[in-house]
């Protein structure tokens, strides 16, 4: 994959945008809030409070936290099982997201969807998706109902997806239509437990798109303001009425595909490179301001564990109460 | 009302929701511009442009996704899916997106999408274009499915589709677009069947192609003394059970003859209804329907294969004429 160029500066993206250094700050907020809910859903869910599995998005903050700073109210989402990231970069209430991974009454979705199928139309997110290129297929629709207007759509997906009918339909179907929707493959390097080279031929997904006349910018993943410049060129360029756009974002999870998985396939020095390009780490290199990053850090951290007590202490759904109508009246 | 034909009222349908609501969007492999394979849809495109009537790749699944999205957003849209078998292909964002969405979103928006298809056997189209999905579909909580049999109702239900706040598939047998009836005006109400004849002594459910069967078997019974009830079930999903269990109390028999696969279809799931509700009206019950095998091409074949008006007539012959069991 050497052969194909990436982005790793924000200079080397498409734009003329630099960020400042509060949307510096922003950007690592966003990030620090994806990470410690995410430590704190794996506390929860290694004392068996969380049910069935969870996907936790430690190591790709950069990718939704970049993207979703360039959207306005108004833009739509669509997200994978992976999802809780693009929910809270997006806007979405920590501990309504928290309490509805707990399953209960007060979670998002009051318990009914769960972890992988968390829906927040208040903040712009279509829906998470449990098949991989769900997502690819919602976002698709979502900038259909936008076409005529200024907003746009964005789909979060991984590398597995691009193997799915839904990323070769929906991509031809957007650009066809030259629909406001923009593709943002988050590339992890595996799909699920197998790694991108077994499986996905010719391994550029970026070129995948290309194919279909979509321009398409490969990224470092792991760059907040790499991700956050190349998804303001895409969304500019989609507002002025240019079509869809396509992310390639090089990102690494750090732990294992889900909970049941510790994620031995992958060669430990493999981990190790990955775990040194930390996208939390290199983004408070680049703000260069320690003390505003800690002040940052504990305040989201203190935000959070009251957000998971609130949540862990509100209600499960009663059956005998909570009924529930087959058919929207 | 003068009368029309089956295929240009589903046009009408469509044209006077286009008309009434600009939310509402069509669109499908040759629907605008050809004005669909089936020749149902012509002028829709000219009439409102490629923003509201559009021609898509032949990609069911895509097109299943893009009605999703864009009903969560606030659109109304209808696509078509030119063969009910190709539905199939599009089956992971109707099922797992569309009609869980309502439900898992804990009523945060509905779906208010509609796809029409064409459907049914008997055209010698072989194996893969000629099956009705119903089966597939009964299944999926959140789903609905309706069947007209006459111009009228192929225009009222389809309107009811396009207003309702849920995703409805609508079945559209490919050997009645061109038989003609009154036109009709306004909506029908999904989920409710029609008695569309009235008799005493057999009670005939049936739907789509099937009612024409039924009445057909059902003017030959009357020759031979058997007065039968024919009921038009006009929606599959939710099935109308009452209308059936009023007229199985009165007749104290019933014959569910549906053109699709035994296994999985209506048929024996509302036979399983009756019984469960209304046992002690039944003197007897069974089900016509076709074979466990894919739909044959050869004409010899594929008649033989499915359920006919004359079978139907001549089983419940034997049966009514039958002593009644104690």
């Amino acid at each position: 994959m050497s052969a194909v160029e990436t982005a790793t500066t924000v200079d080397a993206v498409a734009g003329d945008w630099q960020p400042t250094a509060d949307e510096l700050a922003g950007g690592l907020r966003t990030m620090l809030l994806l990470r410690r809910f995410e430590e704190e859903m794996q506390r929860l869910f290694l004392r068996g409070e969380i049910h069935g599995t969870v996907h936790l998005y430690i190591g790709q903050e950069a990718v939704s936290a970049g993207v979703c700073s360039a959207l306005e109210a108004g833009d739509w989402v669509a997200a994978t099982y992976r999802g809780h990231g693009a929910a809270l970069a997006q806007g979405s209430d920590p501990e309504a997201l928290a309490a509805e991974l707990l399953g209960r009454r007060t979670g998002t979705c009051g318990g009914r969807a769960g972890s992988m199928n968390i829906v927040d139309l208040d903040h712009g997110l279509v829906g998470c998706f449990g098949i991989v290129g769900g997502s690819i297929a919602a976002a698709t629709g979502a900038a259909l109902g936008c076409r005529g207007g200024d907003r746009v759509a964005v789909a979060f997906f991984g590398d597995g997806a691009t193997n799915q009918a839904y990323f070769h339909e929906c991509l031809n179907f957007a650009k066809v239509l030259e629909l406001p929707v923009l593709f943002v493959c988050e590339n992890n390097l595996y799909g699920e437990f197998t790694p991108l080279a077994q499986s996905t031929a010719g391994a550029d997904i970026a070129g995948r798109a290309r194919v279909f006349d979509i321009p398409a910018a490969r990224v470092d993943g792991n760059r907040w303001e790499v991700v956050a410049a190349a998804a303001r060129a895409a969304v500019a360029r989609m507002r002025a009425g240019e079509g869809p756009q396509f992310i390639e974002a090089l990102t690494y999870r750090h732990l294992g595909h889900s909970k049941s998985d510790a994620g031995r396939y992958r060669p430990p020095e493999e981990v190790e490179a990955w775990l040194a390009r930390d996208p939390i780490d290199q983004l408070r290199a680049t703000l260069a301001d320690d003390e505003r990053a800690d002040a940052i850090d504990a305040e989201v951290g203190g935000e959070l564990t009251a957000a998971v007590e609130r949540a862990l202490a509100a209600p499960f759904p009663d059956p005998a109460v909570d009924r529930a109508t087959e058919y929207a009246p | 009302m003068s009368d029309t034909t089956f295929r240009k009222a589903i046009c009408a349908a469509l044209e006077e929701e286009l008309e009434r609501d600009e939310r509402v969007l069509f669109f499908g492999e040759d629907v605008a511009a050809a004005g669909g394979v089936f020749a149902v849809t012509p002028g829709l495109y000219e009439r409102f442009g490629p923003g509201r009537v559009f021609d898509t790749p032949i990609s069911e699944l895509a097109l299943a996704g893009a009605a999703f999205g864009s009903a969560v957003v606030g659109k109304r849209p209808v696509f078509e899916v030119m063969f009910g078998d190709f539905l199939i292909l599009a089956m992971d964002s109707l099922v797992n997106q569309a009609a869980k969405f309502w439900y898992i979103s804990n009523e945060q928006a509905p779906v208010p999408l509609t796809v029409r298809c064409a459907v049914g056997a008997g055209g010698r189209f072989g194996a893969i274009h000629s099956q009705t999905p119903t089966p597939w579909l009964l299944g999926v909580p959140g789903i609905k499915i309706v069947a007209p049999s006459t111009p009228a109702d192929a225009k009222g239900l389809l309107k009811s589709a396009i207003r309702d706040d849920n995703p409805v598939v609508v079945l559209e047998h490919k050997r009645l677009y061109s038989i003609s009836g009154p036109e009709g005006d306004g909506t029908v109400p999904i989920g409710e069947a029609n008695v569309v004849r009235e008799g005493s002594d057999i009670t005939i459910v049936a739907a789509m192609r099937g009612v024409h069967d039924a009445l057909a078997a059902a003017e030959t019974l009357a020759g031979d003394g058997i007065e039968a009830e024919v009921i038009d079930l006009r929606t599959l999903r939710p099935i109308d059970e009452r209308t059936v269990l009023e007229s199985v109390a009165k007749t104290n028999r019933v014959v569910m003859y549906d053109e699709g696969p035994e296994l999985g279809g209506w048929a024996r799931g509302l036979l399983g209804a009756v019984a469960e509700r209304g046992l002690e009206d039944i003197d007897d019950s069974w089900v016509i329907a076709s074979g466990e095998l894919p739909i044959p091409y050869s004409p010899t074949l594929e008649d033989d294969f499915l359920p006919s008006a004359e079978r139907l007539a001549d089983e419940i012959r034997a049966r009514v004429k039958a002593p009644a069991r104690a």
